[in-house]
C-alpha cells in the first residue's frame, strides 16, 4: 500500500447525499470503530428505522457540534490500495468559508449531483470553487439512482447538463459515476441493477488519482519567511518548487541583488547536499544579502517570476461585508504582504450561475467572483496561476482573509 | 521527500509563520507523544534554540513519569519552561474526587491555562492537537482564535487557505497554533521512531497494558496491548480500531444523549 494518503473533499447541494456518501465510504470499507457503529444501530432498532447512513453522519455531526464526544468522525479509510482523508466541507451556504477552507487542502473531488434534482446551486457553486482552487482530479457521481428506478436515461440527462457547466469553468471530470450510496450501488462494489454502466465504482476511481507531488521540476523558488541571528545568520523559508544546492548563485527579488548559497542549514545535520520543493529549511549565504521576509530567492538563469506591481486575477468575495472600490486592503501571496487597492472591477458574476452581474461596478459582494485590476503599493514577486499556483494564487484581507485570488495577467 | 519529510516540512514552516507574526508566544507541552515531538519541531525550526517557552499545565494529579520526563527533558534540551498551577483550586481542595470530572478539569486544567496567559501574556499559544484524535476538531483551523473565555466559534470562522494565516489577534483573546493538525496518531509514532525521541515509558506495555494517551493518572486508563516497543507500537496501530481516547474519563460523559436525538428530530 502507498505510504502518502489521498485528501479528497465531496462538494455539492444541500441534501444531495454527501453524508449519506460518506457514511457509506466508511461502512463498505469496514472503517467505522465497532462501538460507535453498534451504537447508532441500536439507536435505530429502538426507533423501528433501518440503519441509515444519513443519520449515522448526523448523529456524528452533532456530537461534533456539541463538543462532548470524541473518538470518531474521524473520517479517514481505506482501500487495498491507499489511506484515504475524506476532508470535512459542509454543504450549506452559510457555511462556504468552511467549505473553501477544507477544499483547499483537498487533491481530489467528488462532486455529488442528486439524479432526481439535477444540477442546482450550490453544485455550481461548489464546481466552481473546486475550479478557483485549481482542482483537476473530480469524480462527478450522480447519486439516488434508486430513486429514478436506475434509468440510464436520467442519468444521461443530468450527466449532460453537469458536463456541460463544468466545461465552462474548465473542469473536465475524470468520471461521471452512476451511484446510490444509500443502497451501495456502486461506491464500493458493482451491483446488477445499472448493467448499461461499465465504468469504475467511486473506490476505483479514487484509486486511479494521485497525491499532490511538490514541484520539484520547476525553476527554483525559494520563499522567505523569516532571517534568524542566532550563532549564524540564516535565512528561513520554504522551497516552493525545483531545488536549491550549495554552491548555487541565487538571486533575492525583488531588489536583485546576487549572491551564493554557502550552505543548507537544518538542525544536527552537517553537510545538507540540497533542499527540494516543499521543504522548510535555511540557507547561509556567501555575502550578505539583503533580504527580508516576503523575498523570493531564485536561480538568476532561466525563467524569472515578474516583478511587478499590477496584476488581472480572478478574486472570489467572501466576507459578509462587500468590498467597495477605494477601501485599502492586504494582498498576501506567499509571505509577501502588501497594501493594495483595486483598480478597476472589470466585472462581476454570480459564483452560481456565472450570469453576469455588472460590468465596470463599484463593488463586489458575498459569493460573488469579480475579474480586478490590483494595484500594490510596493512591487510583488508574482506568477500567473496556470504557470505556477504557489505564487499565482493569493488571498486578501485585513485581520482576517476576506477574499481569494488567482493571478491571470501580469502588469496589466 | 517522503511522507514524514513532508509533514515536518509543513509543521516547520507553521511554527516559524506563528513566531513571525506573535512574539509572545508559547508552546504548549503536555509531555505526551504529540507535544513532544511538537517541541521537537520547535526545535528543528529554531535550530536547537527554541526562542519562547514551554508551558506546562499541572493539575498535581500527573504520572510520576510525567514529572520526571519533564525535568529531565527540559534540561536537556534547554528548554525555558513555565509551569501553571490553579494553586487557588489546589488548596480549595478541588480534585478528580472532589466532585464530576468536568468540574476539575475545568480548574485545574482550563482555569490554570487562562491564568497562566493572563500572567504571562502570551498572544499566542502553539498546540499539538491533531484532526484525526477527537471529532470536533475536524473543523479547526491551523491559526484559530478564542475569545477572553476561551470560546471558540467555529461556525463563524474566518476562511483560512493557501497556508494564508490569521496574523493578528485584538483584544484580549489569544491565536491557537495547531502545527500538528495534519498528523495522525501513527504518524507520530512513526516519527517518534525514526527520529529516535524519547517519550514517557507510560506508552509502552507492561503486563499487558499501556497508554495510548497520557495525562492525570487517577483518569487515565491503559489499554490491553503487548506493543513493549515502538516498533509494535506502530504496527498495533496498523491494524486496531480502537479509538485513542477511550481511556479517557472525561470524554465519557454522555448524559445528553437524549436530548441530541430530539434536537436532530429523531425522537
Amino acid at each position: 500500500m502507498k505510504d502518502d494518503s489521498l485528501k479528497f473533499v465531496i462538494v455539492g447541494h444541500i441534501d444531495h447525499g454527501k453524508s449519506t456518501l460518506i457514511g457509506r465510504l466508511l461502512y463498505d470499507t469496514d472503517s467505522l470503530p465497532p462501538d460507535k457503529l453498534e451504537e447508532v444501530q441500536q439507536i435505530c432498532e429502538s426507533l423501528g428505522k433501518d440503519m441509515e447512513f444519513g443519520y449515522l453522519m448526523d448523529y456524528l455531526e452533532e456530537e461534533r457540534d456539541q463538543g462532548i464526544t470524541i473518538d470518531t468522525a474521524q473520517i479517514f479509510f481505506n482501500t487495498d490500495k491507499r489511506n484515504y482523508v475524506i476532508i470535512d466541507a459542509p454543504g450549506h451556504v452559510e457555511f462556504l468559508r468552511n467549505m473553501i477552507s477544507g477544499s483547499s487542502l483537498a487533491e481530489a473531488a467528488i462532486l455529488i449531483v442528486d439524479a432526481e434534482e439535477g444540477v442546482k446551486e450550490q453544485t455550481k457553486r461548489h464546481a466552481y470553487i473546486l475550479s478557483l482552487l485549481g482542482l483537476d482530479q473530480v469524480i462527478a457521481v450522480i447519486n439516488k439512482m434508486d430513486l429514478v428506478d436506475y434509468d440510464q436515461q436520467r442519468f444521461e440527462k443530468v450527466k449532460k447538463d453537469l458536463v456541460n457547466f463544468l466545461s465552462e469553468i474548465d473542469i473536465s471530470p475524470s468520471y461521471v459515476i452512476p451511484i446510490s450510496a444509500k443502497e451501495g450501488d456502486f461506491v464500493a462494489r458493482r451491483t446488477n441493477l445499472m448493467s448499461w454502466y461499465d465504468g469504475p465504482t467511486v473506490l476505483e476511481a479514487l484509486d486511479t488519482f494521485e497525491t499532490r507531488e511538490p514541484a520539484i521540476d520547476n525553476p527554483m523558488r525559494f520563499v522567505v519567511q523569516d532571517v534568524y541571528k542566532f550563532d549564524k545568520r540564516i535565512v528561513v523559508g520554504r522551497v516552493e518548487s525545483g531545488t536549491v544546492r550549495p554552491g548555487d548563485e541565487i538571486r533575492a527579488l525583488p531588489s536583485g541583488e546576487t549572491t551564493k548559497v554557502k550552505s543548507i542549514e537544518e538542525f544536527l545535520k552537517e553537510n545538507v547536499a540540497e533542499a527540494g520543493a516543499g521543504k522548510s529549511t535555511g540557507i547561509i549565504t556567501e555575502d550578505k544579502l539583503f533580504v527580508d521576509r516576503g523575498n523570493v530567492i531564485v536561480h538568476p538563469n532561466g525563467h524569472m517570476p515578474a516583478v511587478t506591481d499590477t496584476i488581472r486575477a480572478n478574486v472570489f468575495w467572501m466576507d459578509k461585508k462587500p468590498f467597495k472600490k477605494g477601501m485599502g486592503i492586504l494582498f498576501r501571496c506567499a509571505t509577501q504582504e502588501v497594501t493594495c487597492e483595486v483598480d478597476r472591477i472589470n466585472k462581476v458574476i454570480d459564483s452560481s450561475t456565472l450570469g453576469l452581474i455588472g460590468e465596470d461596478v463599484d463593488e463586489i459582494r458575498e459569493r460573488e467572483v469579480a475579474d480586478v485590476i490590483i494595484k500594490t503599493q510596493k512591487p510583488v514577486v508574482v506568477e500567473t496561476f496556470s504557470k505556477m499556483q504557489e505564487l499565482g494564487r493569493f488571498v486578501l484581507g485585513t485581520d482576517d482573509t476576506r477574499a481569494a485570488g488567482i493571478i491571470m495577467e501580469l502588469g496589466k | 521527500m517522503d511522507h514524514l519529510d513532508r509533514l515536518e516540512s509543513q509543521s516547520v514552516y507553521i511554527i516559524r509563520e506563528a513566531y513571525k507574526q506573535f512574539k509572545d508566544i508559547a508552546v504548549l507541552w503536555s509531555i505526551g507523544k504529540d507535544s513532544t515531538t511538537l517541541v521537537h519541531l520547535c526545535r528543528k525550526s529554531f535550530y536547537g534554540k527554541v526562542p519562547f517557552p514551554a508551558l506546562h499545565i499541572d493539575t498535581n494529579y500527573k504520572f510520576r513519569e510525567i514529572y520526571d520526563f519533564r525535568d529531565e527533558w527540559s534540561k536537556n534540551w534547554n528548554l525555558k519552561l513555565i509551569v501553571g498551577k490553579n494553586e487557588e483550586a489546589l488548596a480549595a481542595g478541588i480534585g478528580p474526587n472532589s466532585g464530576d470530572k468536568l468540574t476539575c478539569c475545568g480548574r485545574l486544567k482550563t482555569e490554570a491555562l487562562k491564568q497562566t496567559i493572563d500572567k504571562h501574556k502570551f498572544k499566542a499559544l502553539l498546540l499539538g492537537i491533531r484532526r484525526d484524535e477527537h471529532g470536533i476538531r475536524a473543523k479547526e483551523r491551523v491559526f484559530s482564535p478564542r475569545d477572553k473565555s476561551f470560546q471558540w466559534d467555529y461556525k463563524n470562522q474566518p476562511a483560512e487557505l493557501w497556508d494564508q494565516f490569521k496574523n493578528k489577534q485584538e483584544g484580549e483573546g489569544h491565536i491557537r497554533v495547531h502545527p500538528l493538525l495534519h498528523w495522525t496518531e501513527r504518524d507520530i509514532w512513526e516519527y517518534v521512531r525514526r527520529e529516535s525521541l524519547p517519550v514517557v515509558e507510560l506508552y509502552f506495555a507492561k503486563n499487558g497494558k499501556r497508554y495510548r494517551s497520557i495525562g492525570c493518572e487517577t483518569c487515565c486508563n491503559p489499554v490491553y496491548s503487548d506493543a513493549d516497543t515502538i516498533d509494535k507500537v506502530v504496527e498495533e496501530l496498523r491494524t486496531t480500531k480502537i479509538s485513542e481516547r477511550s481511556g479517557r474519563a472525561q470524554d465519557k460523559e454522555r448524559a445528553y444523549m437524549m436530548q441530541k436525538l430530539r434536537a436532530l428530530g429523531y425522537m
